[in-house]
């Protein structure tokens, strides 16, 4: 056990059934970072939260969150863990603000603390003027940030996300980081899973890929893009009479590479850093050729599972047992 | 939502829950915590009471005017035998909407987040049993209203009177744990509906509910005479009308007694298997 681990996991086993949904999964996560756990459905990443989380017992191997073991000090874990999970798990009936100082309630903070904790969290999170107004009233994304809130009320060190930003828009989604980033700037740890890797990439300080409830990579964010192949810069030119020239300018900026066209009228090119977008930009400006569309391109998670597994994860999909959520 | 950027509010470490040592009597505390959200969700929710509104108001208007003078010769005398019946059947299903409630309330995952919580398991379980005793009392005055308006006294005391009142909450509190186990081990909503209905139907309509249990063919009476039902409404009617008690009360007591013995239990470890 090393003090400075906030989550640490050895050899997680977990079957449901005929459905090994971990079969040994090793997580390791430093007190006041991020961990995002990356893998496609039925990956395995949600069973490992409900372990971490004390919600299964794991079959085989252990985890300690603070140096608590998840099944013998179930209790001190709940103390110390936060989880907001993939569906907004508040209750629809309650308003905001009595879903909040319910639980706030449960974690012994007292009639008035748990009335000002309350008060604190639907003000940070932008939902004081629906705070009394039923859950089930509430948008998605409001549902969301109510649950994220849920998960605050007690002031965990852990905090769990599984899939925090599933279906919400890319504004929302980016609301999310933020909250998560002053999480983690106040000192806590998060273990954030996602199917998007641009979602771990804007995040998490490393990444553990799993798949078939096994790791098969660990890495920084960037670690794991040179491993993939870094990014890729589309351009769409206005007048397709420019593709040519429009070609000559990507491979400069990208230091030698040939620009394909991978759709009619768009090119692509691999670049090795966010530069590349600013430079093209510039050229393009000084060549005098418009672009309609011009855009970095992280890997998807699809090309990272190609590049490690040799399959599509999206294929997978189709093959595998969907996760136990329930 | 420029607000989400701002700094995250204080941790407030002084508020954090890493006590070590929690306060006494928690399962208490955090049950009736519980209960409360189940008080807000019945009062946001009226409709869901109907059930246990309109049911006796139906059966006791049917029953009354359509049997009342072939059964008893009179329609006041049939109300005077048959409500302390209705009061004990209506209650009795009404205790089959928490197996309900439970059954969607868990798909919907906010067990989830009560079992991450450093809370006693059982407390989710053991407040919403306890929070549904408001649909008891509910049962019970709008059962008492309309007989009135229709016509039913107490023959006996305001003191004999509550007391049937309070035995007939109780034994719903103390049956329910029967739908609680029922609800944790079918799949859904609807499932519960069913067989709890499958199980109460006999128990109130083979009892003396509606006709004298000395009516009724001799191995019927059989089944009668060990009935719950049967016992809670002789204990009613008793303390209503004055009719004999006989050992009816402590029967009762001890059916009440017996479900909470063998029923949580078993609901409290299938709540624990099931998530």
């Amino acid at each position: 056990m090393t003090a400075d681990l906030a989550i640490e996991a050895e050899g997680l086993v977990k079957n449901f059934g005929k459905t090994r949904a971990l079969q040994g999964v090793d997580l390791a996560v430093p007190r006041g970072t991020v961990l995002g756990v990356l893998g496609p459905n039925g990956a395995g990443k949600t069973t490992a939260v409900r372990i971490l989380s004390t919600l299964l017992t794991p079959d085989g191997g252990s985890a300690r969150i603070g140096g608590f073991d998840v099944v013998r000090d179930a209790e001190r874990v709940r103390q110390s863990i936060g989880l907001t999970g993939q569906y907004a798990s508040v209750d629809e009936d309650l308003t905001g603000r009595q879903n909040l100082e319910l639980f706030g309630t449960l974690l012994e903070l007292g009639r008035a603390g748990a009335r000002r904790r309350a008060a604190e969290l639907l003000d940070w999170f932008d939902l004081t003027d629906a705070a009394n107004r039923q859950a089930k009233t509430y948008s998605g994304g409001m549902r969301r940030r109510l649950d994220l809130a849920a998960s605050l009320v007690g002031s965990p060190d852990v905090i769990f996300l599984d899939e925090p930003t599933t279906g919400l828009d890319p504004a929302k989604r980016e609301d999310m980081w933020n909250v998560v980033r002053s999480l983690v700037g106040d000192g806590s740890t998060v273990l954030l899973t996602t199917q998007y890797l641009e979602e771990a990439d804007a995040l998490a300080d490393e990444i553990t890929v799993i798949d078939h409830g096994r790791v098969i990579a660990h890495d920084t964010p960037d670690g794991l893009k040179r491993v993939v192949g870094g990014q890729t810069l589309e351009v769409r030119p206005s007048d397709p009479a420019h593709l040519a020239r429009t070609a000559a300018i990507l491979t400069q900026v990208s230091s030698g590479a040939q620009a394909d066209e991978i759709r009619r009228g768009v090119l692509a090119v691999p670049v090795s850093d966010d530069a590349a977008l600013t430079e093209s930009v510039a050229r393009f400006a000084a060549a005098g050729i418009a672009v309609t569309e011009l855009s970095l391109h992280l890997p998807s998670l699809d090309e990272v599972f190609f590049t490690l597994t040799g399959r599509t994860a999206s294929a997978d999909d189709t093959t595998r047992p969907s996760e136990v959520a329930a | 939502m420029s607000t989400l950027t701002d700094a995250a509010p204080t941790r407030s470490r002084a508020l954090s829950t890493t006590t070590p040592n929690p306060r006494p009597f928690r399962l208490v505390r955090h049950s009736l915590a519980l209960a409360k959200r189940s008080l807000i969700k019945t009062w946001r929710t009226p409709e869901a009471l109907i059930d246990v509104t309109l049911q006796p108001v139906l059966f006791l208007i049917i029953f009354v005017y359509v049997f009342g003078g072939a059964v008893a010769g009179s329609t006041h005398d049939y109300l005077q035998f048959l409500l302390p019946g209705i009061l004990a059947q209506t209650i009795a299903t009404g205790a089959i909407a928490i197996g309900v409630n439970l059954n969607t309330d868990i798909a919907k995952g906010i067990f989830d987040r009560f079992r991450s919580l450093p809370i006693p398991r059982s407390a989710p379980l053991v407040g919403a049993v306890l929070g549904d005793v408001v649909r008891y009392v509910i049962v019970t005055v709008s059962t008492l209203a309309i007989g009135y308006v229709m016509g039913f006294r107490i023959e006996t005391d305001l003191f004999r009177a509550i007391a049937g009142c309070l035995l007939a909450v109780l034994f719903a509190l103390c049956l329910s744990w029967l739908p609680v186990l029922v609800s944790m081990k079918v799949r859904t909503a609807g499932a519960v509906q069913g067989v709890m209905f499958a199980l109460i139907m006999p128990l109130s309509f083979a009892s003396n509910v509606f006709v004298g249990a000395d009516t009724l063919p001799g191995w019927m009476q059989a089944f009668v005479d060990v009935n719950p039902m049967t016992h809670l409404v002789a204990s009613v009617r008793g303390l209503f009308l004055g009719t004999p008690l006989g050992n009816h009360v402590w029967w009762t007591l001890a059916w009440c007694a017996g479900f909470v013995a063998v029923f949580m239990p078993l609901a409290l470890r299938a709540y624990r298997k099931k998530i």
